[in-house]
């Protein structure tokens, strides 16, 4: 169900300020930093996860009559440490309890699930809530002590008795030992029971109910040219109905017999020493609608049909005046930032992130597209957000800024769009923004 | 973020100062940036192996940067110069540092045989029917000086050294050329096994942790931890099964 005027037409939409969560600090805590943000497939959650293994999710609150201009805000449910640090004293090296990447279940019942996972290790959370709690016990009292059997004398039917809401998360399964490299990407497949992990060379697949087996449907041997991506096809797919995402920086796949490779000819006129390192894939999307893949690669933002595999149908360019500093971008390691990019409800308009703490929305439709900025200055409820414009070179106009001057150190990687609404997430650091589209 | 002073001997555009001057200094000035960038490389390969485990496709893609600068640099004759300049170890050290990605400081300590891994993109993505200018167009990636490696440690004799290093990179290129996608399994049975450990290679030690093999999609696999010799041999086990999928399709 998508409101009247959704994302059709970029004019038609004002993003406005809605929440920001995290410290003010101007020092930031290196744990605090975002490193995933999903909403769950109702909009109704929305988690983070940071470099401390720590996960929140925040819940939206009912829409109120009497306030109808707080558009159903989002507040802390639940914060649970999700990972720690370890030690792998066999390489003598050691594992971050980073959160990598966070992906729902869909709800099956009263309580939620999500993967969350760090480069080495994924755990199955269950997150669910307690507002009873049974009383009148007959061998315990209630403080929980036992009681002395001799003094019992009546017997009694515990009841349960309302208690403040209590959101308690539990680890159900943790699947671990299955990945050499770090894991960068894991998905659900659509039959529920399986999902798939993947690091730089491998893909493994789980059965949700089996923790010490995985099944290794792909393994790369090296990797190769980074700008193709792996979608399979046939046997994966004949196996298992729906593979929606895969791990982004897949080259080649020499286990299965069929398969697509999507991609586009390289453009000698623009061939670098950069080149290569530039064209890998960062993010990789399926649409809502199953049709089209968005990939993210450091300057662009393609969408490719899943019948055409020889070139993307849509280019967008994210920041292009970066092209021109690419060997500074490589010293300081930035060029090897990877961004995430997002589809809308409707598929409509696509999302991604860049340096100074602006990220891109691209509407496909009318090729409009706008730069905004996640700050505090911004940061008034319901404050419109102003558009905002990189200037090349030469004369800067009055709002712009110049290229020598973004921050590289604010850089947006991880935003999520609302499955159905005008609501984006967007981790600036140790922040997450929430704007909303303008209610008149 | 920038470093000032590094910017302007970056290839960036309009800021370079030196590139303004290209119709007089273009090469020499080129050169120096291109040398500037294969130091920077070199010094992150080196710093890839920190406390925690680096990142496999930053490393192989900064790696990638370094052949291609080598490669280009061999095919406009300076790299000939460095060689027969006689600088000395200076020069090697980088040459050898590409090889050797993010070993761990034990593993240099005792010496040990960390082999790197090979490539043969061009085989396989003959197979996948693509372009020939486009498998021409990609840079290869980091070869596998098999010779090299018992030299490492042996730096006493740092012209024989380059001498062996020259040849087993003409020795991974001539193979590559030559190789037509059908013998992809004699170009594998070569190779020392433990070469194709990409465990060993990039994380710096023998692996002991075993994943998963690469069966067919039928079975499922037990990721057990196996020790790290029958590592090398199920490795080329699942390698003679991979090939004969590719050659079947």
């Amino acid at each position: 169900v998508f409101p009247a005027g959704f994302g059709s037409l970029m004019q038609d939409v004002l993003w406005c300020f809605s929440q920001v969560k995290g410290t003010i600090d101007s020092g930031v805590t290196e744990a605090d930093i975002i490193s995933t943000v999903e909403f769950n497939h109702t909009g109704e959650l929305l988690a983070t996860g940071d470099k401390g293994g720590r996960v929140v999710i925040f819940q939206r609150e009912q829409e109120s009559k009497n306030q109808p201009h707080r558009r159903g805000e989002y507040n802390v449910y639940s914060t649970f440490q999700s990972h720690e640090p370890e030690f792998d004293y066999l390489k003598s090296l050691e594992i971050e309890e980073k959160i990598n990447k966070i992906r729902w279940l869909p709800q099956q019942n009263a309580a939620y699930f999500l993967l969350s996972t760090n480069d080495k290790t994924v755990k199955l959370w269950k997150v669910s809530e307690r507002d009873k709690r049974p009383e009148g016990y007959n061998l315990k009292d209630e403080e929980g002590r036992l009681r002395d059997p001799s003094m019992i004398t009546v017997l009694r039917v515990p009841v349960l008795r309302p208690m403040d809401l209590m959101v308690e998360a539990t680890p159900r399964r943790v699947f671990a030992n299955a990945h050499t490299y770090h894991i960068n990407s894991i998905s659900v497949n659509s039959d529920y029971e399986t999902y798939m992990s993947a690091d730089d060379l491998r893909i493994n697949l789980w059965n949700f109910e089996i923790t010490n087996q995985s099944f290794s449907i792909l393994c790369i041997m090296q990797m190769l040219c980074p700008r193709s991506f792996l979608w399979c096809q046939d046997r994966v797919a004949r196996h298992w109905p729906e593979i929606r995402e895969l791990q982004p920086q897949l080259t080649l796949g020499l286990v299965l017999s069929s398969c697509t490779v999507f991609e586009e000819p390289e453009d000698p006129s623009n061939r670098s020493f950069f080149s290569e390192i530039i064209s890998s894939i960062s993010d990789v999307k399926f649409s809502h609608s199953g049709r089209y893949i968005m990939t993210r690669d450091y300057l662009t933002v393609k969408v490719w049909d899943l019948n055409m595999e020889n070139r993307p149908i849509e280019t967008y360019q994210v920041h292009d005046y970066l092209r021109s500093k690419l060997c500074s971008l490589y010293e300081n390691d930035c060029i090897f930032d990877k961004f995430e990019c997002v589809w809308n409800g409707s598929d409509s308009v696509i999302m991604t992130g860049s340096y100074n703490n602006f990220f891109r929305m691209f509407d496909r439709s009318t090729k409009r597209d706008v730069t905004l900025e996640a700050s505090r200055e911004s940061s008034k409820p319901r404050a419109v957000l102003k558009p905002r414009r990189v200037c090349l070179g030469g004369k800067r106009r009055k709002d712009e800024i110049s290229v020598d001057s973004l921050d590289f150190s604010k850089k947006i990687l991880h935003t999520a769009w609302h499955p159905s609404e005008n609501i984006i997430a967007v981790a600036a650091t140790n922040n997450l923004y929430i704007f909303q589209d303008k209610v008149n | 973020m920038f470093v000032r002073g590094l910017k302007r001997k970056c290839f960036d555009g309009e800021e370079d100062i030196e590139g303004t001057l290209a119709g007089i200094k273009a090469i020499p000035s080129y050169n120096l940036q291109r040398q500037s960038l294969l130091d920077m490389s070199l010094v992150k390969l080196q710093l890839c192996h920190m406390l925690v485990e680096p990142n496999l496709c930053r490393s192989v893609l900064i790696a990638n940067t370094v052949r291609q600068i080598q490669e280009e640099m061999t095919q406009d004759g300076t790299w000939q110069m460095i060689n027969t300049q006689s600088t000395g170890q200076a020069s090697l050290d980088r040459l050898v540092s590409t090889d050797i990605l993010c070993r761990s400081s034990r593993d240099q300590a005792e010496g040990k045989h960390v082999p790197a891994y090979g490539t043969f993109n061009k085989d396989f993505e003959s197979d996948q029917a693509q372009d020939s200018s486009e498998t021409m167009s990609t840079a290869p990636s980091v070869q596998a000086p098999r010779n090299l490696q018992s030299n490492v440690w042996e730096m006493e004799n740092p012209q024989e050294n380059k001498g062996n290093f020259q040849k087993s990179l003409d020795q991974i290129f001539e193979t590559l050329e030559n190789k037509s996608p059908n013998s992809v399994e004699d170009l594998f049975s070569e190779v020392d096994n433990s070469y194709y450990d990409l465990d060993t290679m990039l994380t710096g030690m023998m692996s002991n942790t075993k994943m998963g093999h690469c069966d067919s999609l039928e079975t499922f696999s037990s990721p057990s931890n196996t020790a790290s010799n029958s590592n090398c041999k199920s490795d080329l086990n699942d390698l003679d099964h991979i090939v004969e999928i590719l050659v079947e399709s």
